[in-house]
């Protein structure tokens, strides 16, 4: 059994590893084929990006896609494929920007309140892909990349200067008002006359374990996940899955709801016209990358953080920023693969193992026990 | 009517397969027609086939005479199918050798046996339903006779020559199972074959549909034709077979024909030891009611949008210590009536009355808690998460109980403690339990269900096809199990396709055709002919079984319970 265990820790960490030297040989494959040196441009991209300051930056950056890759791995960790992930999040930190401009509470207070705002939102646009799931069979992923249409559509209606924005006539920038300086998230000093980390870091490794402690630990966990491993054997077991279904994408646009807070409320205090967007997709290839584990997922978002980072440098160098976005891609496409390759390769090797242990036993209490053959 | 002499003396009763090879043992076989005895047809020779961890087949020997039906018999998982798709092209085999009309082949694919000589009709049919016979046969096998008027002649021709009776403008949507299988094996000779496989092919029969390939079967043979007929069923195998092989374990372990044998000495060579039977005689029954369904009314949308009844007026009462047995041809709403006591399928009208308690609309899941155990009909769709380790499946159904969970967390290591004892008490070969559920056979999967399920001292045990796909060792200890739990009050309601298992098990037997209760009947006196034809409708009302057929076929029935039980 012991052995068994530590096989499954390899191949479970197999997966990415091939994935990733796959993609960085095909990445300098892509390279050549432009006619530049590839291992120097990967030699730029680690040395800078281990620097002190990049250290910092891919921290943040990582904060804001480990929330993203937490919430699109909900949905995934059920078999539901929220798509959504990018609308909810860009809607909720929308209305939590509007909501925390509009008050002037304690900062104990008002940022219980911004997040609420925010889980809130985020959960009701998502609710509206989950209903529209259980009650009319509409396949989430169609509703959700509509609904992501829609709520850049609402956003650009809203944030217009004289309705829940204003136009700072010198910079020509649309915004939200800014939150007051008590609903500023705290930071940690890096030191070195470095930019700080951001406070919300805490928060979201706190979601990481609430993500773990739910799924793994809880009734309603198990029953999560049932039904993403078999539906009709999570029916017939009890679970009611229409209502799985709702919950878990109620829960999804909640997490997704979180993402814009990061940068909410430590970096610009304000919702602007060029907030970032994209950042839901993001958690998709996040998602995937860690295997919708927590803690997979933390380290794929600080390696997406690291590959971002190394984009900008690349471009000093002369370098395409473009070839980090086949990296990324690539990478994608080789932990797909190269999960599911895995995945078979386990479940064969495991059947042999017990077939062959099985076989063993067999043969050791002899004349008693029967061996099993496969019709 | 099947029997329309009821109420005068009986007259002779269909030739049961029983009946019939206690006259094949008095008579010497019949002699194939003269010149074709020495010739061969198929012979298999060392043949061996590697699985990841398992031998599925070693050193088998098969010699096939020309002109007769060969059965290959063996308990489920022996080994006969994975033989047959060796023979048909679709697995290689990694040692021996084949041949065909004397020639060593070596057959890549099915189009390989094919252009042999040698066809196979699978267990499941592989027709389009919205085709006609013709479209269907000549479908893939344009270029033999075209697709209209010389494909029809051709068709016409066949069906003649062998009796089957097929009629090439019939939509095949409304055929039934037993033309379904005559147009499969039209199809075959169709492409030439002049070697015929059949793998399982009475599984779906009811046993009147069963005489009825059989002579199917004579005419074949009568021209020349090669039958191989894969069977656990072995009343059926004496009452069709020239010669028969047994495999047990994967590998040939008798040769032998049919009037130098009986049922129970086969059984035994495909067991390789003394037989299990799964006959439960003293009664249980008490007088407190555990389940009442009253009513029952289920209407389902079909494919073509009309609303029908898939379940109408079901009544019944299963008794604390009472196994109830639904006999039916599959898709006649066992499955329906399943789920609709599980809480799966919302029912129309009527009610479900339970201990006392109405849990007509209840959720599934307080259903559980409230004393259902379930064994479902496909334990891989509705019983198992297959990818998740044994544990987590010793959860899944019972996640609210104990030791499972306490307030809404679940308890891992008791879950997992509880898991080891599941697999100790009820015989689960496994090297632990963090393997995946995928990984076990089948019958081992199905004992770690019935483990779960009785762990959780239920009061009603919904068991439909317990032991289908299962192994005749496991298939003896999860009877056992049924009948323990029986002993000490469990409620049964038992849904099984194989006839001997409900007489043996049931303490009542209904009958359940088109989504009604047509008949009821007293396992204790009926046979299951009796029992067939009130499946096909051709019964209904109280079914009087006569005590003194059971005693000279007592053997037999026994030995074929033992084998019995689907290969799916």
């Amino acid at each position: 059994m012991k052995k068994l265990d530590k096989e499954r820790v390899l191949l479970a960490v197999a997966a990415p590893v091939l994935a990733l030297a796959a993609a960085f040989v095909l990445t300098a494959l892509v390279l050549l084929a432009t006619g530049k040196e590839p291992f120097n441009a990967f030699g730029i991209m680690f040395d800078y990006g281990v620097k002190a300051d990049s250290q910092v930056y891919i921290l943040n950056k990582a904060t804001t896609y480990y929330l993203a890759g937490l919430a699109v791995a909900i949905g995934f960790r059920m078999n539901l494929f929220n798509i959504g992930v990018d609308g909810q999040y860009r809607l909720a930190a929308f209305f939590a920007a509007v909501v925390g401009g509009a008050l002037k509470l304690p900062g104990l207070v008002q940022i219980p309140l911004i997040l609420l705002v925010g889980m809130g939102v985020g959960a009701m646009w998502a609710s509206i892909a989950g209903l529209l799931k259980v009650y009319r069979g509409v396949s989430e992923v169609i509703s959700t990349i509509m609904l992501n249409s829609l709520s850049g559509i609402v956003i650009s209606y809203l944030l217009v200067d004289g309705r829940l924005a204003d136009l700072d006539k010198q910079t020509n920038i649309v915004a939200t008002d800014p939150l007051p300086s008590s609903s500023h998230f705290f930071t940690i000093p890096a030191g070195g006359g470095l930019d700080p980390i951001w406070g919300f870091i805490v928060v979201a490794a706190l979601a990481g374990v609430g993500f773990w402690f739910l799924l793994g630990r809880t009734r309603f966990g198990f029953d999560l996940r049932a039904v993403g491993r078999s539906e009709s054997a999570a029916q017939a077991s009890g679970v009611n899955v229409k209502r799985m279904v709702l919950t878990s994408m109620l829960l999804s646009g909640a997490m997704a709801g979180l993402i814009g807070m990061p940068t909410l409320l430590n970096d610009t205090h304000q919702f602007t016209s060029d907030f970032p967007t994209g950042i839901g997709f993001t958690g998709i290839a996040i998602a995937l990358l860690g295997r919708n584990n927590p803690v997979g997922i933390g380290l794929a978002a600080v390696l997406w953080g690291f590959l971002e980072r190394g984009a900008n440098r690349l471009e000093f160098e002369g370098y395409d920023k473009e070839i980090v976005g086949v990296m990324q891609g690539v990478i994608v496409l080789c932990v797909v693969i190269a999960y599911e390759l895995v995945r078979r390769y386990g479940l064969k090797r495991q059947q042999q193992r017990v077939g062959a242990e099985l076989a063993a036993q067999a043969k050791a209490d002899k004349g008693t026990d029967k061996q099993e053959v496969p019709a | 009517m099947a029997y329309p002499g009821r109420s005068g003396p009986r007259p002779a009763p269909p030739p049961s397969a029983h009946q019939e090879c206690a006259i094949k043992a008095a008579s010497p076989p019949k002699g194939a027609p003269a010149g074709a005895v020495t010739d061969v047809a198929v012979e298999l020779h060392g043949i061996t086939k590697r699985f990841p961890g398992v031998v599925a087949n070693h050193d088998i020997d098969i010699t096939v005479r020309r002109g007769t039906v060969h059965a290959l018999v063996g308990e489920n998982g022996a080994g006969k199918s994975t033989l047959m798709k060796i023979l048909y092209g679709m697995q290689r085999p990694d040692e021996g050798t084949i041949a065909i009309d004397g020639e060593t082949v070596e057959l890549h694919s099915p189009a390989d046996a094919i252009s042999r000589g040698v066809g196979m009709v699978h267990q499941h049919f592989m027709l389009a339903d919205n085709f006609t016979v013709l479209e269907n046969v000549v479908l893939g096998a344009e270029k033999l006779h075209g697709i209209a008027g010389r494909a029809r002649a051709r068709i016409k021709e066949i069906s003649d020559a062998y009796g089957l009776g097929v009629r090439p403008d019939a939509l095949v949507e409304d055929l039934g199972v037993a033309d379904r299988q005559r147009v499969e094996i039209l199809k075959v000779l169709y492409r030439g074959a002049r070697t015929l496989i059949l793998d399982e092919p009475t599984a779906v029969l009811v046993p009147q549909e069963v005489d009825a390939l059989f002579d199917n079967l004579r005419e074949l043979k009568s021209e020349g034709l090669t039958v191989l007929f894969i069977s656990h069923k072995l009343g059926e195998v004496l009452s069709v077979a020239d010669d028969i092989t047994v495999i047990r374990r994967g590998t040939t372990v008798a040769s032998v024909v049919p009037s130098e044998t009986n049922p129970r000495q086969l059984a035994e060579l495909m067991v390789g030891s003394e037989l299990p039977s799964p006959e439960t005689r003293e009664s249980t029954v008490t007088d407190t009611d555990m389940l009442v369904v009253d009513a029952l009314r289920l209407t389902a949308t079909d494919v073509d949008g009309v609303q029908r009844a898939v379940l109408d007026d079901i009544d019944f009462t299963i008794r604390k210590g009472e196994v109830l047995g639904i006999a039916g041809v599959e898709g006649n709403g066992q499955a329906e009536l399943v789920e609709a006591i599980m809480g799966m399928r919302d029912p129309d009208a009527g009610t479900i009355t339970l201990d006392g308690a109405d849990i007509s609309h209840a959720p599934t899941r307080k259903r559980r808690e409230d004393g259902i155990g379930y064994i479902p009909e496909d334990r891989h769709r509705h019983g198992l998460l297959l990818e998740a380790p044994l544990w987590e499946n010793r959860i899944l159904g019972h996640v609210t109980e104990e030791p499972n969970s306490k307030a809404g967390l679940l308890n891992p290591a008791a879950a997992r403690r509880d898991t080891e004892r599941i697999v100790a008490e009820y015989d689960v070969r496994t090297p632990g339990i963090e393997v995946t559920a995928a990984s076990l056979s089948g019958g081992n999967q199905q004992k770690l269900i019935v483990g779960r399920e009785m762990s959780h001292h239920p009061k009603l045990l919904i068991a439909a096809h317990p032991t289908r796909g299962v192994d005749v060792g496991a298939q003896a200890q999860i009877w056992d199990q049924i009948r323990a739990a029986r002993r000490d009050g469990l409620a049964v309601l038992l849904i099984s396709a194989d006839l001997d298992e409900l007489i043996g098990l049931s303490d009542t037997l209904r009958v359940m055709y088109r989504g009604r209760l047509v008949a009821d009947a007293d396992p204790a006196t009926i046979t299951p002919e009796e029992l067939g034809s009130a499946m096909t409708g051709a019964a209904s009302g109280h079914l009087e079984g006569q005590a003194d057929d059971g005693t000279e076929a007592a053997a037999g029935d026994e030995a074929e319970a033992a084998t019995g039980g689907e290969d799916r």
